[in-house]
């Protein structure tokens, strides 16, 4: 029997867990350190199968923020790496986030969300960790999330994420659910997968300063082992990598973490428009909520409502501009999500009275029913008059 | 000390755990905690962590717990029930509270070897007074059969799968019970499933004690171990007679092997009707990791005894 193909490629049936496994692995992770905790459990089984396959390291840890920790170490150790989990060990897992922000090591975090808080709903859906993605972590930061709707996305997704992680050494999130992870459909994997680069120091060892950002803020980064020397510390730290106790050089670094990302937003920022050309009223959503909102919107185009859909695919740093331009031409807004409402405060914030928001929310254990958002639309219509 | 006609009188007096739970039918888990329970005379709270009996015990809206129960996250069980005894303990104080009450933490080994040691170990070392029960199956069985770090050596698990990188975990398994032993706690055993007159002696003997105790006791499950559904006993038996899990006990610092088997089996008795170690007896390699897991079992058990011999002052 000829020896299985160590990447995958071509068309496979499989669940919204595995194409993220899958995904990280057409992405040149080769590293991946976990816990188990349902229902992410299958990217970690898929790995320690198919990571030692290529020469790449699965490590089980003692707990979540062990699994993170690892995920660090591995990165400034010089290889792609990333962990997954779901809600609570997500809430461990923030420390070390923070670390990795601070860093600004490159590595991907995948959360497959449940009903919380706590240990909730183990084995049913959830949205409800989009703010903690958000704000997680203690401290002033900015991060990329990346909310896939199918299996086909969360490869996609998780592909992407690395790819940005690496461009601006920020630790990128995967913020799938458990519809989308146990959801088994179509993945369809390209021959070839582009792996991005680790930018390297272009100076010699003698003049290299490992905090010293290229101009667009991200700075170029040696591993252990490359020659170069390297003090990495979550304390504020100057560009020597030394630890700064002053507020000039704490305002200075922060700034510089938030802003080497919040400048590049056409860089990341990715989502879908449906029907909103001529649309009265637009549906916001993001994940496995999307795609029943979708559904929404084809019951509401029926019954002759104009209605579209605005699908969030980035969801942090929240797309502003996006929303704003939907919000400036509707009647009216309809948020869609597994929680009581966290992503429809930004939808708010940004709207800003332009049009009325309206929620249609459910705080976790299944997806919505079209016929749920259909009401809200409904409302949202009869409130706009 | 307890024996089964005591242990009957006090299940039909007060069912603390009651039947119609979901854990598997075959599941060791409910003989044991039914054993720990019935051995306990005085009131008891019992706090677990989540895992199998956790999840099987609790569904909404039934519950199998006829006794204050409350459940901690994954890592924190040791923790939570160190609040909830020196609560009592204040209330005590004030006079708000005379009767004795004794705490019980029914942990797996996911939640005790793993992301439960760090506040197991810091409750040791307060000295809080409670029983600690290690419902060792010696995996992440709740989620599906992933490796712990009470897995044993070579065992194929969904997170060290055997194939031809690895021949399953490549890891020898924690030794828990030496663990707490070495934070000097008044008692700690090991004990099985197969030998419920021993646990119950064992948890009377803990109960004895003021301050942390606690008792490590192997659980089979059928599910991960992949052994047949009705085998809980007569595997875990085969545990203790290989001397792949020694009974015994340190009481005060005091080591006593509880039962010495008078022909001490081959540890492919144990390992040959279990799916996880089935790979091992396919090839060369896995042939000399048995030799080397009976390797192992034997210095394990020698030094046993001489601990034994030794801190008896022999």
């Amino acid at each position: 029997m000829p020896p299985k193909p160590v990447t995958l490629s071509g068309v496979h049936f499989m669940n919204g867990d595995e194409a993220v496994a899958e995904g990280a692995i057409a992405a040149g992770c080769t590293f991946f350190a976990a816990y188990p905790i349902t229902p992410q459990s299958e990217i970690a089984e898929r790995m320690a199968r198919r990571l030692p396959q290529i020469g790449g390291m699965f490590i089980q840890m003692e707990d979540e923020l062990a699994a993170m920790a690892a995920v660090v170490g591995a990165a400034w150790g010089g290889v792609k790496a990333m962990t997954a989990t779901s809600g609570p060990g997500f809430s461990l897992m923030m420390e070390n986030l923070g670390l990795a922000i601070m860093t600004e090591t490159p590595c991907v975090l995948a959360n497959v969300q449940r009903g919380a808080p706590s240990t909730g709903l183990p084995t049913l859906v959830g949205q409800g960790d989009m703010m903690q993605a958000r704000w997680g972590s203690h401290g002033h930061y900015e991060i990329i999330a990346l909310a896939p709707a199918s299996p086909q996305e969360a490869f996609d997704l998780t592909v992407k994420a690395f790819a940005l992680s690496e461009r601006f050494r920020v630790p990128v999130l995967v913020m799938t659910d458990e519809v989308v992870g146990h959801m088994y459909e179509r993945v369809e994997i390209p021959e070839e997968v582009p792996i991005a680069p680790r930018r390297k120091p272009q100076v010699p060892p003698e003049e290299f300063l490992p905090y010293k950002p290229d101009e667009d803020l991200v700075p170029p980064m040696a591993c252990a082992g490359e020659g170069y020397r390297i003090h990495v510390t979550g304390l504020t730290h100057d560009e020597r990598g030394y630890p700064a106790m002053d507020a000039e050089a704490h305002d200075r670094l922060v700034r510089r973490l938030v802003e080497k990302i919040l400048r590049y937003r056409e860089e990341y920022t990715f989502w879908e428009e449906v029907g909103l050309e001529d649309a009265e009223v637009a549906i916001v959503s993001y994940g496995i909520s999307a795609r029943v909102a979708h559904g929404a919107m084809e019951l509401a185009r029926k019954k002759g409502l104009k209605v579209g859909l605005l699908r969030l695919i980035t969801c942090w740093p929240f797309p502003d501009e996006i929303v704003r331009k939907v919000a400036e031409k509707v009647a009216g807004l309809v948020v869609v999500e597994i929680n009581l409402g966290q992503i429809a405060r930004e939808v708010e914030r940004v709207a800003c009275g332009r049009a009325p928001v309206v929620g249609v929310y459910h705080a976790g254990g299944r997806i919505h029913t079209p016929e749920e958002v259909l009401s809200g639309i409904e409302e949202v219509l009869k409130d706009a008059g | 000390m307890p024996n089964v006609k005591v242990l009957a009188k006090r299940q039909e007096a007060q069912v603390r755990f009651t039947a119609g739970h979901s854990l598997c039918a075959g599941c060791a888990e409910s003989m044991i905690v039914r054993t720990v329970l019935n051995s306990i005379e005085a009131p008891v709270v019992v706090a677990s962590p989540t895992g199998c009996l956790e999840v099987s015990t609790s569904r909404y809206p039934t519950s199998a717990w006829n006794v204050p129960w409350i459940h901690s996250a994954f890592e924190n069980a040791a923790a939570t029930i160190a609040g909830v005894e020196a609560a009592y303990r204040a209330l005590v104080r004030k006079g708000k509270i005379k009767k004795k009450i004794r705490f019980v933490v029914f942990g797996g080994d996911g939640g005790t070897y793993d992301i439960g040691l760090q506040a197991l170990s810091g409750a040791l070392e307060r000295g809080h007074d409670f029983l600690y029960v290690v419902l060792n199956n010696e995996a992440y069985m709740n989620t599906g059969v992933q490796r712990s770090s009470a897995t044993p050596r070579g065992a194929s698990a969904t997170t060290s799968p055997a194939g031809k990188a690895i021949p399953g975990k490549p890891q020898d398994r924690k030794n828990l019970t030496e663990i707490v032993a070495a934070h000097g706690v008044p008692y700690v055993a090991q004990a099985s499933v197969s030998n419920l007159i021993d646990l119950a002696n064992k948890v009377e003997r803990a109960m004895s004690y003021q301050g942390p105790k606690l008792i490590n006791v192997l659980s089979t499950c059928f599910l991960g171990w992949r052994t047949r559904r009705d085998s809980a006993v007569t595997m875990a038996k085969l545990a203790v007679d290989t001397c792949y899990w020694p009974l015994y006990e340190v009481v005060e610092g005091v080591y006593k092997v509880n039962y010495k088997p008078k022909e001490k089996l081959p540890i492919e008795e144990w390992l040959k009707p279990q799916g996880r170690f089935r790979h091992l007896f396919k090839s060369e390699e896995g042939k000399k990791l048995i030799a080397e897991l009976q390797a192992a079992v034997d210095r394990h058990w020698e030094e046993l005894l001489r601990k034994e011999r030794c801190t008896q002052g022999e």
